[in-house]
């Protein structure tokens, strides 16, 4: 379970999240929501540990997350804007790189396997600059994956993905949930996010202003509506 | 400790065949390194004996200027799709980064060494009179020096906007120490001068290596910070 509490990030002076506490229960997806500028990717990567608090606390499973710790690192996988990705390397290259940090057992198979289900085994061989964003988009979701870490962190994993790649990762992501491992995600596509989250907040201003109850909505247009009014508000 | 080492290795590996594979900074330090030699043999007449004396510190000035060369790509390449953020998520201590960007950055200075060092002394004809071994002891001990306060500068200038220019601005002074050092301790040896103050002043070399290394590794976990 991750737990955030009162989290303040203040950066150059301007507070960029404010007091936002939030919690992600085992086995539980839940949307971040909001429009751009909200704070959520910042949020995001003080949870990752890529920045520091200025305030507040992040918890798993009842233990203080200290930024930087080895063990907290292995347990969340975070995906970004940007890739982590060296161009003048290889699919391949690029995530036995990664495998071997993370210290992934049985690593040829599991590269192999998620190249498969990523479109991109015929391209494992080719350096990843000259791949489209929509290829780096589906490697970078390979990488943050490959360690099948407990909580995952995904900043907008379907932004330039194909239809095929879409069905992977939210077959991945569905299959996490009946395995207890949580995701938290932010997403613009409320498409994505009615057939995914179990809960969602909408960020505005660096403040949580809305938060949905649990059991998701009963369609579609009332996410929107739901999520208008929020935003609006 | 062990992991630590073993993350080291891993990340010194991956910029080795980065290089390997791209042959952009080796081959631009060699590059640099023979212009300079090629320079200096045509702007001085190589069998006057004052010229020759410089050679102790021709051996050095290369391998710095050259250096800061390959330095400045070390980290810059990291910010490339923001690889150093993925350095940082992954479960690695930061001394393993440390580490194994200065393995990989002194392994390419090497290579630089073991082209231009020879070529200075064919062009300017210059015959080693002392022992091989000590002259590659010390260049092994003054290229350690610069390589790690040389990383550990690069990784603080890499965040700036003129990290190319900051970074000499920044190392230069602080290898002062380490130059005089080097220079007269290669100059003992390759001249078979008295050896007792070789040792001296590759105990300078030494200590110089330790303090330093000692306060890289401590401070370099918050040069990564927010970047």
């Amino acid at each position: 379970m991750l737990e955030i509490k009162n989290l303040t990030k203040v950066i150059s002076r301007r507070p960029i999240i404010k007091n936002v506490s939030l919690t992600l229960n085992d086995g539980e997806i839940m949307a971040v929501l909001g429009p751009n500028g909200a704070g959520k990717s910042t949020l995001f990567k003080c949870v990752a540990g890529l920045l520091k608090p200025t305030n507040g606390e992040i918890m798993i499973d009842g233990k203080k997350l200290k930024t930087g710790s080895v063990s907290a690192k292995k347990r969340i996988g975070f995906l970004g804007h940007d890739s982590f990705l060296y161009s003048n390397m290889t699919p391949v290259e690029n995530l036995m790189f990664y495998g071997k940090l993370y210290r992934v057992n049985d690593l040829e198979n599991k590269i192999e396997r998620l190249l498969k289900e990523t479109g991109l085994f015929l391209f494992k061989d080719v350096p990843v600059g000259s791949f489209s964003k929509g290829m780096v988009q589906k490697l970078a979701i390979a990488r943050v994956l490959l360690p099948e870490p407990e909580i995952l962190l995904l900043d907008e994993p379907h932004s330039g993905l194909d239809q095929s790649a879409v069905l992977f990762l939210n077959r991945y992501i569905l299959d996490r949930k009946k395995t207890g491992k949580s995701v938290l995600f932010i997403s613009h596509d409320l498409n994505a996010v009615y057939g995914l989250a179990d809960r969602a907040v909408v960020l505005k201003n660096g403040k949580i202003v809305e938060a949905s109850g649990e059991g998701g909505w009963e369609n579609l247009d009332r996410l929107k509506t739901w999520y208008e009014q929020a935003v609006a508000g | 400790m062990i992991s630590v080492i073993r993350d080291a290795l891993i990340i010194a590996g991956k910029d080795i065949v980065s290089e390997l594979k791209s042959k952009q900074t080796v081959g631009m330090m060699v590059i640099f390194s023979i212009l300079v030699i090629m320079i200096f043999s045509f702007a001085f007449d190589p069998v006057d004996r004052i010229i020759r004396n410089v050679i102790p510190g021709l051996i050095w000035v290369i391998t710095i200027f050259s250096g800061i060369l390959g330095l400045n790509r070390s980290f810059v390449s990291e910010f490339e799709n923001s690889c150093l953020s993925g350095l940082r998520l992954a479960p690695v201590d930061p001394v393993s980064i440390y580490l194994g960007k200065a393995a990989a950055n002194f392994i390419f200075v090497s290579i630089v060494q073991l082209f231009s060092v020879p070529l200075l002394f064919i062009l300017f004809d210059y015959k080693l009179k002392g022992s091989f071994i000590w002259l590659l002891a010390i260049i092994f001990v003054g290229t350690f020096g610069f390589i790690i306060i040389g990383t550990f500068l690069a990784g603080l200038a890499a965040n700036a906007k003129n990290s190319e220019m900051l970074l000499p601005l920044l190392l230069l002074p602080l290898l002062s120490p380490l130059v005089i050092a080097a220079v007269q301790a290669t100059r003992v040896v390759i001249e078979n001068e008295s050896f007792g103050e070789a040792i001296s002043w590759i105990r300078l070399m030494a200590g110089y290596d330790l303090l330093f290394t000692a306060v890289c590794i401590l401070l370099f976990e918050y040069i990564l910070e927010d970047t």
